[in-house]
């Protein structure tokens, strides 16, 4: 399978010629060039997954094999130790690969018209290309390092695409912020392979066992360290703070980057070193359970007073990965069938939520794109105006409800039959966070399609449906987000690698459909009539909270507070003061120091050969004296 | 017999004559006289020890004629460059030369 290189050189190249020779082609032929590599990529990528899931099938053992089609030794460091670059293609990976494809395609195509006209749109496409070419190289990863190079690497394409209107002061704060949020987290991440790199004598992801009961307590620090980095790239309480923000991209770019593939790159790393955590780190595991357990319930919360349609969307987002982040930490054994359920549950919500999360954000385009702006209260009763994207956005809303039959239902039960499987309080806490789930998201769907309309501003410019570039990847979505929920996935991703079938446990069902159920109850009742008298007593009676959670319980506050009066009042002022006047000073006094003396000694060189000549002849007695003397 | 001392005190004496007038003189012709001097006292000290110390050989005798030769080869040059001088800035004066300083 050594064509699967194309998939990471393909999308590189494209970049590097959009970048390169973008500025001199019409903007339409940049953007058709771009996609059309996309297409081949894609094209490759279902070719793939078709020869490795079908074509040569499970070996003799009855798991799937773990190819590397293509590797190479990039950066040598010792005799054992080396960095390589190359494809690994394993379940998950190459579940990734179709995964990322076809959002990427989509969104490829979709952007033609929501971006049309847009200064620098060469340069748009461009930047999509790279962070394709580094999310494909993220997930088929041969080894921790390659992954850590990647993951920077759709770190600086997601910093250029959230400030790619670059002259709105907002957008520049929000793609600063997201990159040094994630990029502080990476720091864990860093240290996490280092501490692993040496101690288990690897980078890879299957070291040798002997090394890692050796290192002892260093192997879950090292897991815990790494998850620091994907808890910061996907989003996990308490620095979750980048991604409400980097909403100021444009939102083709939010349903691509910020819902489907790279906040989703976290949990697709405790995904890859699963094996490493249930064998050595079970309790970090189980950490990162309750991490994503708060991370869901917090952002659920505060979903639902948003009034920014792309900042709800954000906040489920949060919510969804903490699912999924959940469900890996719940995980027991490695066993499909006794405690590691929750493994395959997790990559099959990965899965089912990037499409529809992607399909949401993508309809909040098209809305975004209709009445030109993000708040709710210029929406209301669209569905009369946009028949396909109020279509397709029900269904993305009733499948992350949790509704039978979309692909929602099938992840979020799985899931939720983990955390039972695990506590039942843990249960019971996700089926609640799965109903608030609901709740929100109807809250929205009802927001912009029904609810109460805004007339004087619908009557000054009539919103219209979208051009079919941006209605067509709506409808592949929707059409995979219907069907995705029967695609048989434990046959193909598990925990240990044998084939598992899903069978649906009727209690856990009936009760996340009662909760799913009673939450979009509650916002039809709320939010679904042109008065809601409900809505407005709530949020008065409970203004404070009503508040807070709408400031998402100020911890942008509490950042700002930290790092502007804690952090550079009271330890970067004074070790300014030490640089400039301390460390600065010293190198000036040197400076000094030599500048005095060299205007002591100019006068030596006067410049005038006779001198030169007396301490030519002064040197040779000098020497002539002490050769005859001193001997 | 004149010993070979008293030549070799001649030439000492041209020398540091020539020394003397190289670092003292402010005239760059003169200066050139004087490094002919001091040319001249090493001449002498080649002549001399091949004529006392070893009498059988010609040595001195042709390095000093070739030194001779060069060093005339080397005044023409010298006063070449001289008359430039004096063309560009109207003095052979050495004070007066700082165009190469520093």
């Amino acid at each position: 399978m050594e064509y699967t290189i194309l998939i990471l050189v393909l999308p590189l190249l494209s970049f590097l010629f959009l970048g390169l020779a973008g500025t001199r082609l019409r903007p339409a032929a940049a953007g058709a060039v771009g996609t059309a590599v996309l297409a081949v990529v894609t094209a490759v990528s279902y070719m793939t997954a078709y020869a490795y899931f079908f074509g040569q099938g499970r070996a003799a053992d009855g798991l799937y094999p773990t190819l590397t089609p293509w590797n190479t030794t990039w950066l040598p460091i010792n005799d054992t130790l080396s960095i390589d670059m190359g494809i690994m293609l394993d379940p998950i990976s190459v579940m990734m690969l179709v995964v990322i494809s076809t959002v990427s395609l989509m969104v490829h195509i979709y952007s033609f018209g929501y971006m049309k006209g847009e200064r620098g749109f060469q340069r748009y496409y461009a930047f999509l290309s790279l962070f394709t070419a580094s999310m494909m190289g993220l997930v088929v990863a041969t080894n921790i390092f390659q992954m850590y190079v990647f993951w920077e690497l759709v770190g600086v394409s997601s910093y250029l695409l959230i400030g790619f209107y670059y002259t709105r002061k907002e957008a520049v704060a929000a793609s600063k912020k997201a990159f040094i949020v994630t990029r502080f987290a990476d720091l864990g991440f860093l240290i996490g392979i280092l501490f692993y790199g040496y101690y288990a004598g690897t980078f890879s992801f299957n070291p040798q066992t002997e090394a890692l009961a050796a290192a002892g307590m260093i192997i879950p620090l090292a897991l815990g360290l790494m998850f620091v980095g994907g808890a910061g790239k996907s989003a996990m309480f308490p620095l979750h703070i980048w991604l409400p923000d980097a909403m100021e991209g444009p939102t083709p770019v939010s349903a691509l980057i910020h819902a489907a593939t790279m906040v989703v790159a976290g949990v697709y790393l405790v995904a890859r070193m699963f094996p490493l955590f249930i064998g050595y780190a079970p309790d970090v595991l189980h950490a990162t359970a309750i991490v994503g357990a708060f991370t869901s319930f917090y952002a659920a919360v505060v979903a639902c007073v948003q009034s920014d349609i792309k900042r709800v969307l954000a906040f489920s987002t949060i919510s969804q990965i903490g699912f999924m982040i959940v469900a890996l930490g719940v995980c027991t054994s490695a066993d499909p069938h006794s405690g590691g359920l929750g493994y395959m549950a997790s990559m099959f919500h990965l899965f089912t939520h990037a499409m529809f999360k992607a399909l949401l954000f993508l309809g909040a385009g098209c809305i975004i794109h209709a009445v030109h702006s993000n708040e709710m209260s210029a929406m209301g009763g669209l569905r009369r105006y946009m028949p396909v994207t109020h279509a397709t956005f029900l269904v993305a809303c009733l499948a992350i409800a949790g509704i039978w039959p979309l692909s929602g239902f099938f992840s979020k039960d799985e899931i939720l039959t983990a955390c039972f499987a695990y506590s039942p309080v843990m249960g019971w806490v996700m089926t609640a966070i799965a109903g608030l789930t609901a709740f929100y998201m109807f809250r929205l769907y009802y927001g912009i399609f029904w609810g109460r309309e805004n007339r004087t501003l619908h009557a000054e410019h009539t919103p219209h449906e979208a051009p079919a570039t941006m209605t067509l990847p709506l409808v592949v979505l929707a059409a995979v987000t219907l069907g995705a929920g029967f695609i048989p996935f434990g046959h193909f991703v598990s925990s240990n690698g044998t084939a598992y079938d899903i069978h649906i446990n009727p209690t856990v069902a009936a009760i996340s459909l009662c909760a799913a159920t009673a939450g979009i109850a509650l916002a039809t009742w709320m939010y679904a009539r042109e008065r809601q008298a409900a809505a407005e007593s709530l949020a008065r009676r409970f203004a404070t909270l009503h508040t807070a959670a709408y400031h998402r319980f100020y911890i942008d506050e509490i950042y700002q507070f930290i790092t502007h009066r804690v952090i550079f009042r009271c330890i970067s002022t004074p070790v300014a003061w030490f640089d400039r006047n301390v460390v600065d000073g010293f190198m000036n006094m040197l400076a000094r120091g030599a500048n005095g003396a060299s205007y002591l000694i100019r006068g030596m060189q006067s410049g005038i050969i006779q001198h030169y000549c007396i301490w030519f002849l002064g040197g040779a007695l000098v020497l002539t004296i002490i050769l005859l003397f001193i001997r | 017999m004149i010993h070979m001392e008293y030549y070799l005190i001649v030439s000492t004496i041209m020398m540091f004559a020539g020394i003397y007038g190289f670092v003292t003189r402010r005239n760059l012709l003169a200066m050139l006289i004087s490094v002919e001097l001091i040319l001249n006292s090493v001449d002498i000290n080649f002549v001399v020890f091949n004529r006392f110390l070893f009498p059988e050989h010609l040595e001195g005798f042709f390095f000093t004629l070739f030194a001779i030769g060069i060093s005339a080869a080397e005044t023409a040059v010298a006063i070449a460059i001289i008359i430039n001088i004096y063309r560009n800035i109207r003095n052979i004066k050495v004070k007066s030369l700082h165009e190469m300083k520093w």
